[in-house]
């Protein structure tokens, strides 16, 4: 016997006492619990969770965006910048020619990924009750490592339309079978007397841009 | 050497720190947790670290006004899960295949480390890195790994002073609370040369600089691994999805840079659906690191082309868990989702550390879960179920409100009067644990006296007449009780005897 | 209204003037109380230390004492929690083994009836100034038992807050175990003592001359650790307050 056939096994006697006739679905769960905890004003709410973990959170419209972003990485001295394949040409406009762009490229590795300063993208969704940005690996986001070496990541949030209210709500909006990355501010510990400390393997700086029709 | 708390040297070192990497060996929850006490530096870090924590938690949990029912379904959903938990493992082996990704199973430990050395040593490589994981902790994947030539780097902050310091876990979420600042700082500055690049010169020990000292040490490892090694807190049978939640962005870096991706998981880590996580994403984070929401969680189905691992391999974990599925009460300790909100809220745990506990699970959980994977042979696993004085403040935090109280109790009846248990998949009949005769025989003479009130009359007379010669320091199993506490005066008179002498009710029941 | 005193082991035997207050209490407002005599103890050391077995026919016995009762009070948050989570899963157990034997309908019967004083008196005599006078500074410690078992919940500092005379002074960390946990006190002495011993200072923080439970057992624990500390902050028993009066100082 084999061991996937021995551990099912002992599974199948370990329930001998569930009836032969109950059926997944006749256990009961109750899915009383709140879709949404209905906040007033999601984005504002998304802007002020965020913030509250330490993301920098700016607001612009579409005509201010790539003046923000170029101001974004000026602001942290960045040389290079990792660009994902359908980044919208426009989000980096404004930014200097000097500034050397890294294509997301399978080709390039990890080492040459930790020599670059920055990286744009856009998201998914974000989920204003937790303060919550989810990555899918879609086309103005790229590869799950480009918003991982580099220590700045600026992420461009379409608001309202990106903006959810709850978990339940943004979990709808993903495909489970695409890879995702939900980020909640930059990273952190709390490994050390339960101090929370921002900064550790991941982007220590998360710009995060609310862009709407209105900045 | 033997200091005099009982404790080898090594035992004793800096914050109560244990060493070799192995729970083998270790004393009785109470000798263990004696010593604990007697150590101010660990009550001190302890204290400090639960009760910021429990405060931080009260306040997250508060936010969500539906948090009781999010409770609710989350039990429910894991009592789903684990009542037919065949027919979830085999739809969450179809959904990985089906996503490029490649399934084991492991009845024991020995067989997971043995899968999981077979598929590094196959890769060629002889380094692997590794989010922080509970199974590979309990199944002490490490120490076979280095057995077999491979050396295995924790990159969670806490595992890694852990790992430097030659000492083992005593917490779940926050591996090294054992140690505070200046003790994590001597670690790093004397043995990080030792497994790669050296603490920067001069360290302090403010956590901000521990941290950049540990992001620099790390990044090497990270850039150049071909093979990571992690455990996951959820894997969804309806789409094969893994989902590992984290803080650091090491755990991002071991998923996602490797060619490989091994992941070790215990079979009760099964959710049905993929909607069945907006529970778990809302209990988990708020009871855990006391946050909205963690900083990163990552999601993948299988492999995906151009991003990731190429090669995904999942190792299905039994080692025990079968066995406590079979048993009707102890089962729901397999509902835990590793929080570790029952350890911060724990008065026990507080004063005795997670290393008394001597297992990878510390805390209540610990106390309910190790006794039904490992047993009850040894007297240390025996001595778990009573680690608790039953206060119940670990249920009512649970997120999916496992009753630690009610398995304690029914685990501390198997200790005493032994009976059918399931042990490695079969039924056996196990005796009453050693060392219990004399107060299995005290207990059923006060049960027998108690259902026999003539005697307990007779008992209450004889103690009202000796009032006078009542010692102020007890005899017996009693020096336990005297040793700290005065014992109160007896009266000249029970309570029925006083009821019977003022309303002249006869008789002493039946 | 037919009103049973279940007095306990612990009191019956180490603490009747708690029993007693609870009586003179009860007489004061209005409450027929009985003393069935074939009572003894809820079996709650053994239940808790593994012998569920040994527990059965305790299980038995309280309910053949206490059939016919509308209401059993016992002045014991940790008792009462024994007999109301605890029986039904004893019937429950003792059925699964095929040893039923009308155990799980006679647990059934005795569970909501059975209530801790505090609920008693909210509850269902509907007072929370019960007339009582006590002119100390008191702390109050909530048994774990009460607390979250029961869920006593205000019940017992609404009727403290109303005793005539009576300060009484918030205890800090008030929540946590006082490290009692019956056999846990001998079985892990140690930590007992340390949690003894860090709720005995809280006790002794707040400048209060009484400590207050609705649990003698803990209070045995607590006042003994006090005691031996030195310090002279009284362990009384919250039916002993309701029960004092200007006339009656109990």
């Amino acid at each position: 016997m084999n061991a996937r056939e021995v551990v099912l096994g002992r599974v199948r006697r370990a329930l001998a006492d569930v009836p032969a006739e109950e059926t997944p679905e006749r256990v009961a769960v109750e899915r009383t619990y709140l879709d949404s905890h209905q906040p007033a004003d999601a984005v504002a709410l998304l802007a002020e969770n965020l913030a509250d973990y330490r993301a920098v959170v700016h607001r612009a419209s579409g005509a201010a965006l790539p003046g923000l972003v170029a101001e974004l990485l000026a602001g942290r001295g960045a040389a290079s910048v990792v660009v994902p394949a359908g980044l919208p040409a426009g989000w980096l406009a404004a930014v200097p020619p000097r500034v050397r762009r890294v294509a997301d490229e399978e080709a390039v590795t990890a080492r040459e990924l930790d020599a670059v300063d920055s990286v744009v993208t856009g998201c998914a969704v974000a989920i204003a009750e937790t303060g919550t940005l989810v990555l899918d690996g879609g086309p103005d986001q790229g590869r799950r490592r480009i918003t991982l070496v580099p220590d700045h990541h600026v992420c461009v949030v379409r608001v309202p339309e990106q903006v959810v209210d709850s978990v339940p709500q943004g979990l709808r909006r993903l495909d489970p079978g695409r890879p995702l990355t939900w980020i909640s501010g930059p990273s952190a510990t709390s490994d050390i007397e339960l101090n929370r400390v921002e900064g550790v393997h991941g982007p220590r700086r998360l710009d995060v841009v609310l862009l709407g029709s209105q900045s | 050497m033997v200091r005099r708390d009982g404790l080898p040297d090594r035992a004793r070192r800096g914050g109560g720190a244990v060493s070799g990497g192995t729970y083998l060996g270790m004393p009785a929850f109470p000798v263990a947790a004696e010593s604990a006490t007697r150590n101010e530096r660990l009550r001190a870090n302890l204290t400090h670290a639960t009760h910021t924590i429990r405060d931080k938690r009260a306040r997250a949990v508060a936010e969500l006004p539906d948090w009781q029912r999010l409770r609710a379904a989350g039990a429910a959903i894991k009592d789903r899960t684990l009542r037919h938990l065949d027919t979830y493992l085999e739809r969450l082996e179809a959904a990985v295949t089906a996503a490029g990704g490649q399934v084991h199973w492991a009845a024991d430990a020995e067989a997971a480390n043995r899968i999981v050395t077979e598929l590094v040593l196959a890769t060629g490589e002889r380094e692997v890195v590794k989010v922080k994981s509970m199974a590979t902790q309990e199944i002490e994947l490490n120490a076979a790994l280095e057995r077999a030539g491979v050396r295995a780097f924790e990159t969670d902050l806490a595992e890694l002073i852990v790992q430097l310091g030659d000492d083992l876990p005593s917490h779940i979420l926050v591996p090294a609370i054992h140690r505070n600042r200046r003790e994590i700082r001597d670690i790093f500055a004397e043995r990080m040369g030792a497994w790669g690049r050296p603490a920067p010169e001069g360290l302090s020990d403010e956590p901000a600089d521990l941290a950049e000292a540990a992001r620099l040490h790390l990044r090497q490892k990270f850039l150049d691994a071909k093979v990571g090694i992690s455990g996951a807190n959820f894997m969804v049978a309806e789409t094969g999805t893994m989902v590992v939640v984290e803080s650091e962005g090491n755990g991002r870096m071991c998923l996602t840079l490797p060619e490989t991706l091994i992941s070790v998981v215990g079979i009760e880590k099964v959710v049905p659906t993929w909607r069945d996580l907006e529970v778990f994403l809302q209990l988990l984070p708020r009871s855990s690191t006391a946050e909205r929401m963690n900083p990163y969680t990552s999601m993948w189905t299988g492999t995906t082309d151009g991003d990731g691992p190429s090669t995904f391999h999942l190792v299905l974990v039994d080692n025990g868990r079968t066995d406590t599925l079979a048993d009707e009460v102890g089962r729901q300790a397999l509902r835990c989702i590793r929080c570790s909100a029952c350890l911060n809220v724990c008065p026990v745990y507080e004063r005795a550390g997670g290393h008394a506990y001597g297992s990878a699970y510390p805390g209540p959980i610990g106390a309910i879960l190790t006794p039904q994977l490992r047993g009850v042979d040894s007297a240390l696993d025996a001595s778990l179920p009573y680690a608790s004085s039953l206060c119940g403040a670990c249920y009512e935090v649970c997120p999916v409100a496992i009753d630690i109280p009610e398995v304690l109790v029914r685990l501390r009846e198997r200790v005493v009067e032994g009976g059918e248990v399931t042990v490695r998949g079969r039924r056996v009949r196990i005796r009453p644990a050693r060392g219990h005769a004399a107060e299995r025989a005290a207990m059923r003479a006060a049960a027998w006296a108690f259902d026999h009130p003539g005697a307990m009359v007779a008992g209450q007379r004889l103690a009202g007449r000796m009032r006078r010669f009542q010692p102020r320091r007890l005899p017996g199993p009693g020096r336990a009780w005297s040793a700290t506490r005065d014992v109160p005066p007896l009266p000249a008179e029970s309570f029925r005897a006083w009821w019977r002498r003022t309303r002249g009710d006869d008789g002493e029941g039946d | 209204m037919r009103v049973a005193l279940f007095v306990t082991c612990v009191n019956d035997t180490l603490f009747p003037r708690t029993g007693q207050a609870v009586v003179a209490l009860l007489e004061r407002l209005g409450v027929d109380v009985d003393f069935p005599q074939a009572q003894s103890c809820c079996g709650q050391p053994q239940f808790n230390t593994g012998y569920r077995r040994a527990t059965e026919p305790l299980v038995r016995r309280f309910a053949r004492a206490f059939h016919g009762y509308d209401y059993v009070v016992t002045p014991s948050g940790s008792c009462a929690a024994m007999v109301r989570d605890n029986y039904p899963r004893i019937g429950a157990r003792a059925a699964a083994e095929g040893r039923d034997r009308g155990l799980t309908s006679i647990a059934a019967s005795v569970v909501p009836r059975t209530l801790e004083l505090t609920e008693f008196l909210v509850d269902v005599v509907g007072v929370t100034d019960v007339g009582a006078y006590y002119p100390h500074a008191v702390t109050y410690h909530p048994t774990c038992h009460g607390l979250r078992m029961l869920g006593l919940g205000e019940r017992p500092r609404r009727l403290l807050e109303a005793v005539r005379g009576l300060t009484l002074v918030d205890l800090p960390g008030a929540e946590e175990c006082c490290g009692f946990g019956g056999t846990f006190a001998v079985k892990n002495a140690a930590v007992s003592a340390a949690m003894g011993a860090d709720k005995a200072r809280h006790i002794m923080g707040t400048g209060a001359e009484a400590v207050c439970t609705v649990d003698n057992s803990c209070q045995t624990h607590i006042g003994g650790t006090l005691s031996r500390l030195g310090s002279s902050v009284r362990p009384v028993h919250l039916a002993e307050i309701l029960a004092s009066t200007e006339e009656r100082r109990w």
